[in-house]
């Protein structure tokens, strides 16, 4: 009688202290081999929702708390060693924690060396041809894309901007060639916003295709300066570390011409940050030796590189060089290509 | 037997014909053998038992024609007859096979087979256009980019980054003597002092305190006047004692001249500042620009000049101090 009236009270009680013990025994304690512990409830074995609930947050309550207590600890513990207190702790990052790319390039190279002696930016490297740039669009542009087509010609020297009219790529590009341009740049539109950017480098160059994204022309920004001017840009390329980032990165720096006029105190950046290029263009003061101010002008946008061809434009027969495949190159968070 | 007149005033008017459709000008009819597509008593297959259509199946014309004699035979009731690829030939067939046929369905054939060939010819014309292609976005893979870029944005603190960049490009002297910060042509000044103060203890051991000290002393001393002379920007000592009055107008004149031609000292060795050039470079690049700024002849000229111009506002105080004593 006596038994049973004990395992009535234990059963069908369960008051909220005996369930709260038990809940949190079972969210801390392992289950030891050899001891035989009460049947615990977890949280999830309750059916009640609010219950449920109620349970989980409670739960974690808990945690938090043992966290920030292990938290004062530590601090405590470097305070009181002061000096002697082992070096803090580095967080991991994305970019801490990024996959080793073998086709990282060591500065030291000579292979690599020889090769961008050798290539199709090698000219404009050495001085023999200045940057001219054609500017166009797809069929039709309408809207924002007109006047990105426009502020990009005042970012880039030595710019022309030119309406497509349907005409062929494939027809025009050996006129460009016929008049010494070295650079097309085509933007593609989807509902009047460009959101495509084919660049492709002139006499026989590599074509690149890039997705465009987070266009700001230039009314749209804040605390901006006065339009940009007609001096050369100097040109900041950042975290280009592969074989392919640098060259992409001579693409880039092959748009503007080699020696920048630093009277005009303009710097365009190509910044790549886990293959997203992110483009600037500022104007820059130095205040004094340590401190440097800069003001946007000039559109800015974001760059995805979906492939590299070898050759000019040549969608169909082209040599493509590098497609970005997606199952492949997105599948792991911590690797990336440029 | 075939009753036409019947048939088109059940279907016709009367009551309901499945190929029908009714607009608010006009009725047209779903038949695919319908020669003109309009719904007439002389257009109508199934009011007609003498009728002719052409077909297109694949880029081949086809002249389908129908015979009251066939009426009680649906199976065969449509004569196929295959046109040849020639315009011309093509409308002999037709005259020929529809000989003695009403005007009306000879005309109509006609027009129909023009209209076909017309385009079918665009239709291989524009093949060979530019042809686009439509790429669909999945909604999920644009959102998750856009969400990695966000946070790429984020980690890459751009504007810190660029800041850097040109306060390294800075110390690395690509301006060259643009910007006159004395701290920057100091450390210069001192790194060749401990370079010279170095390389003289390598070759005379034997002296090595008192040149050591003799030149420790000098970098002092040189550390004093810079210290002194900073606000009058006088970076380089062998300018320090002297002083040398020079007229206002060659300044304004020759100023941004000197500028240029600045410029132009700095660009040879620019070039390779442009790319992401390796540290070995940079230092080539550094000692370049230190053994311009060393030469005394563009040197003292520049810096003469630049101070001339800080000193304008003492120069004109001076002179209105003049005035007012004589």
């Amino acid at each position: 009688h006596e038994q049973r009236g004990e395992s009535d009270d234990q059963s069908w009680r369960t008051p909220m202290k005996d369930l709260k013990m038990e809940e949190e025994s079972s969210g801390v304690e392992k289950l030891e081999p050899g001891t035989t512990f009460p049947p615990t409830f977890s949280v999830s074995e309750i059916k009640n929702k609010q219950r449920r609930h109620q349970m989980f947050m409670k739960l974690k309550q808990e945690k938090r708390k043992q966290k920030m207590q292990l938290k004062k600890k530590r601090r405590k513990e470097r305070e009181a060693l002061g000096d002697k207190a082992p070096p803090k702790e580095v967080p991991k990052t994305i970019e801490n924690q990024r996959v080793f790319d073998e086709t990282t390039v060591d500065p030291e190279d000579e292979e690599i060396a020889f090769d961008e002696g050798t290539d199709e930016f090698s000219a404009y490297f050495n001085g023999l041809t200045n940057p001219k740039v054609l500017i166009t669009t797809s069929d039709r542009p309408r809207g924002r894309v007109v006047k990105f087509c426009e502020q990009l010609a005042t970012v880039i020297p030595n710019a022309h901007v030119y309406y497509r009219r349907g005409l062929a790529l494939k027809r025009i590009i050996p006129q460009c060639i016929a008049r010494d341009f070295t650079y097309l740049i085509v933007i593609n539109q989807d509902r009047q916003t460009p959101n495509g950017l084919v660049l492709c480098h002139l006499p026989d160059g590599p074509t690149a295709h890039f997705k465009v994204s987070s266009v700001r022309l230039q009314k749209e920004l804040k605390r901006r300066g006065k339009a940009p001017t007609e001096h050369s840009p100097e040109v900041i390329l950042n975290n280009f570390s592969t074989r392919l980032g640098h060259t992409i990165g001579r693409l880039f720096a092959a748009l503007f011409p080699q020696n920048p006029q630093f009277v005009g105190r303009q710097v365009a950046t190509f910044h790549n940050q886990r293959d997203f290029i992110f483009f600037r263009f500022h104007r820059y003061i130095f205040k004094n030796e340590k401190k440097v101010g800069i003001q946007e002008l000039g559109p800015r946008f974001t760059l995805k590189l979906r492939s590299l061809q070898k050759g000019t434009f040549d969608s169909k027969y082209g040599e493509f060089e590098w497609v970005l495949k997606r199952h492949e190159m997105d599948a792991c968070r911590r690797k990336f290509q440029l | 037997m075939q009753h036409d007149d019947v048939i088109w005033d059940i279907i016709g008017n009367k009551q309901f014909c499945s190929f029908k459709v009714k607009t608010k000008s006009q009725n047209f009819c779903r038949n695919e053998y319908s020669i003109t597509g309009v719904c007439n008593r002389s257009s109508c297959p199934l009011a007609n038992s003498q009728y002719a259509t052409i077909r297109e199946e694949k880029g081949q014309c086809f002249l389908y024609m129908k015979e009251i004699e066939r009426a009680a035979f649906p199976a065969r009731m449509w004569e196929k007859v295959k046109l040849s690829k020639n315009y011309e030939k093509a409308l002999e067939q037709i005259d020929e096979n529809l000989i003695y046929w009403p005007r009306f369905l000879r005309h109509k054939c006609k027009q129909r087979f023009t209209k076909i060939t017309q385009y079918l010819i665009r239709m291989r014309k524009l093949v060979l256009k530019r042809q686009r292609k439509l790429v669909p976005l999945s909604r999920k893979v644009e959102s998750r980019e856009k969400r990695k870029e966000e946070k790429a944005l984020i980690a890459a603190q751009l504007d810190n980054a660029i800041e850097k960049e040109l306060l390294e490009r800075l110390k690395q002297g690509t301006y060259g003597d643009i910007y006159n910060f004395p701290v920057y042509a100091f450390d210069k000044a001192l790194e060749q002092q401990d370079a010279e103060s170095e390389s003289d203890a390598e070759e005379e051991e034997e002296e090595d305190d008192e040149v050591m000290g003799g030149s420790f002393y000098k970098s002092l001393c040189l550390m004093i006047e810079k210290v002194f002379y900073s606000e009058r920007v006088f970076p380089f000592v062998q300018d320090v004692g002297q002083r040398e009055f020079v007229a206002e107008d060659e300044v304004e004149e020759s100023d941004l001249s000197d500028f240029e031609d600045m410029n132009k000292l700095k660009t040879s060795s620019d070039e390779e500042e442009q790319d992401e050039s390796s540290e070995e470079e940079e230092e080539e690049e550094v000692q370049a620009s230190r053994s311009k700024g060393k030469s005394p002849a563009n040197g003292s000229l520049v810096r003469k000049k630049r101070a001339y111009v800080e000193i304008e506002y003492e120069q004109e105080t001076e002179s209105a101090s003049r005035r007012r004593t004589t």
